[in-house]
């Protein structure tokens, strides 16, 4: 079967990240890397290879030029090949471009399954992975703690922890899953791994290469728009006590003080 | 008046409280239609209408139980096309958020989420707030094609009630194959205590690594109750075991933005942060003085928690006499 894992280049989430001007991602500003939680998106897809399904592991990107990078750490991890679209005019988009521009690579190198993580770090919106399924005509099993996939049943079955509820989920393959950063710890690259990524194929692709017109992706075809983006002022500096015997009482009379006890 | 569509959140016909945060919202931006999804809507009718909901759309087949999120997608779509709403607001859950995605690709329009408030521009369309990059940023934005759907986090704004009496309509929804559809093979509700919800409480008392054993936890949880607060764990306290990830605070956890979060044996790592710095007061009791989470305190203790959280209970139980 054919696996793709989408995976995302963002700026690092420890650095202090920052906006344009245009009211997008400063991508110049801090070190990029593969989204952390997209890791678990990778160890999940190796894990099914490594059960004993025969399957081929593709991953994707959408992003400018050093997105190749988050392919080469994934390709690290293990997997066979990777696709990376770039090309100027998908600068700016918004969740529907990308989700427009993964849909048709997707359908373009034909899927079974495909595995996205459970938010990207940057705009975790959340939203990519139900957008692809709605595109690809496939179901969407997503914020999987645990992941299945049965050969004969042709069929995907996991567990998603909601607001309310455990539920169970099962979905028909081909289908679209992402995973939780509960799903299993993602490996490391070994030596053997990064030096073996260097080998594996890389394919790059521009909208042309997928049909997309430049006018359907980007900013100029995001239907959303930022107005302002301001650093939330830093917290007013507060008082912190060393406690010498009486530190819960004196941290009774501050929460007295305002009035929540 | 533009008319506004609110999907109501519901547990078998209890509406949850973030869709009266909802309605709330709606009414900023023209008149609110819930749209209410499974049995028990007869219930439902009188606190949506007691929070402004003119029109109430019921939509009640099998497929809604047995199937994940496409039969709202269907059902929102369906309902969007005859009534050609202003604006779909839906709860920022993970249900949620899946409708709004996907209802926005076949509506071909403009997605936000996780907005933490919204309000009208001059022509009443709706501007929103978000708090982005682990909430370090604050963005304004609205939609610029298509009818806006956006979904908004729990605690957006203070539910207001507007009594009206809403006009029922029953919708006959045509559904998807099932093919595309996720089943739904089984349903394990999560037996809430007494405390109020993390997402819906006015105090959160978390506890870390710190907090040293699952047995441990009645220390937070003693004063969880003496200030009639929820209970929250960071992500290395439920890694352990110690509590249910359903308490997790922290960007793969619950985002919570309360009036006050007391952070106990808590060190502030940029994903714990991400899920509670936009709280309004916030307490941190660490015993190491140089733990970031005291950069983020309005008021901190240095010093081990299993001293000061049960001297501030009973300090707190005293006051109240
Ligand atoms: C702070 C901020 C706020 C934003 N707000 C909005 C908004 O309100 N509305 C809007 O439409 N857009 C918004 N965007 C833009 C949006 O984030 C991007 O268009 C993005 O490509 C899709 O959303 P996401 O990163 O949140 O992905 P998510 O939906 O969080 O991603 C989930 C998964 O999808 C896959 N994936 C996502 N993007 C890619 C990619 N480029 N390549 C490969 N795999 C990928 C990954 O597996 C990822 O784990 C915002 C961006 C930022 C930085
Ligand atoms: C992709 C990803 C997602 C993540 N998502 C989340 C998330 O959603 N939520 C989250 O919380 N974390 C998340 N994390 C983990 C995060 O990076 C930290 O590891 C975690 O928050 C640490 O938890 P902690 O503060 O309880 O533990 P530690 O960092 O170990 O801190 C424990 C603190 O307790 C103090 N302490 C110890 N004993 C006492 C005592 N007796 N009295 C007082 N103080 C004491 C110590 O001084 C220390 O500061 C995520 C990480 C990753 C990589």
């Amino acid at each position: 079967m054919k696996i793709v894992v989408c995976v995302k280049h963002v700026p690092d989430a420890t650095a202090d990240r920052t906006f344009t001007e245009d009211g997008t991602t400063d991508r110049d500003a801090v070190d990029s890397v593969l989204s952390e939680l997209d890791e678990y998106a990778v160890e999940q897809a190796l894990r099914i290879t490594e059960s004993g399904v025969d399957a081929e592991v593709t991953y994707l990107t959408v992003g400018p030029d050093d997105a190749k990078d988050a392919l080469r750490k994934a390709l690290a991890m293990g997997g066979d090949r990777a696709i990376h679209v770039s090309d100027d005019d998908i600068q700016g988009s918004d969740a529907l471009g990308t989700s427009l521009v993964l849909a048709k690579a997707i359908e373009r190198h034909g899927f079974d399954l495909v595995v996205c993580g459970m938010a990207s770090t940057d705009g975790s919106m959340g939203v990519v992975p139900a957008m692809l399924a709605e595109r690809l005509g496939v179901p969407a099993v997503t914020h999987l703690d645990e992941l299945a996939i049965s050969i004969e049943d042709g069929s995907v079955t996991g567990r998603r922890e909601g607001e309310s509820a455990t539920v169970r989920v099962q979905g028909t393959l081909p289908a679209v899953v992402s995973v939780t950063d509960r799903s299993g710890d993602a490996r490391y690259p070994s030596f053997k791994g990064i030096m073996a990524a260097k080998k594996k194929p890389v394919e790059t692709l521009d909208l042309a290469d997928l049909d997309i017109e430049p006018e359907w992706t980007g900013r100029s075809a995001a239907r959303s728009a930022v107005d302002t983006a301001a650093k939330r002022p830093p917290r007013a500096k507060g008082e912190i006590v060393a406690d010498e015997g009486a530190g819960g009482v004196g941290l009774a009379a501050f929460l007295t003080a305002k009035k929540f006890a | 008046m533009a008319e506004i569509l609110v999907l109501v959140d519901h547990v078998d016909g209890t509406v949850r409280k973030p869709t009266l945060e909802l309605l709330t919202l709606a009414r900023r931006l023209g008149e609110p239609s819930a749209v209410y999804l499974g049995p028990g809507a007869d219930t439902a009718t009188d606190v949506l209408g007691t929070y402004g909901a003119q029109k109430v759309y019921v939509v009640d087949a099998p497929d809604v139980a047995e199937h994940l999120v496409t039969p709202a997608v269907d059902a929102l779509t369906q309902i969007a096309a005859s009534s050609g709403p202003a604006a779909v607001l839906l709860p920022s859950s993970l249900d949620g958020k899946e409708i709004a995605a996907r209802l926005a690709v076949r509506l071909e329009a403009g997605l936000i989420t996780d907005a933490v408030d919204i309000t009208a521009d001059e022509d009443g369309r709706p501007v929103t707030e978000q708090s982005v990059f682990a909430a370090t940023y604050q963005v304004t934005a609205h939609v610029t094609e298509g009818v806006p759907v956006i979904t908004v986090k729990p605690n957006a704004t203070a539910p207001e009630p507007a009594p009206a009496t809403p006009v029922v309509e029953k919708v006959d929804v045509t559904f998807d194959p099932a093919a595309t559809a996720t089943r739904v093979l089984s349903r394990t509700p999560r037996v809430g205590g007494d405390r109020p919800e993390l997402t819906e409480a006015d105090i959160v008392v978390s506890g870390g690594r710190g907090v040293n054993g699952a047995e441990n936890f009645a220390v937070i949880e003693r004063l969880a109750d003496a200030l009639g607060a929820a209970v929250g764990a960071s992500r290395a306290a439920v890694d352990a075991g110690w509590y249910p990830h359903s308490h997790q605070v922290g960007q793969t956890g619950t985002q919570v933005s309360p009036q006050l979060y007391i952070a106990a044996g808590i060190s502030g790592a940029i994903q714990h942060r991400a899920g509670m710095q936009t709280s309004k007061t916030i307490v941190a009791v660490n015993k190491d003085a140089d733990a970031p989470i005291f950069e983020l305190a309005d008021y901190g203790v240095v010093g081990d928690l299993f001293k000061v959280l049960p001297q501030l209970a009973e300090e707190i139980d005293r006051r109240r006499g």
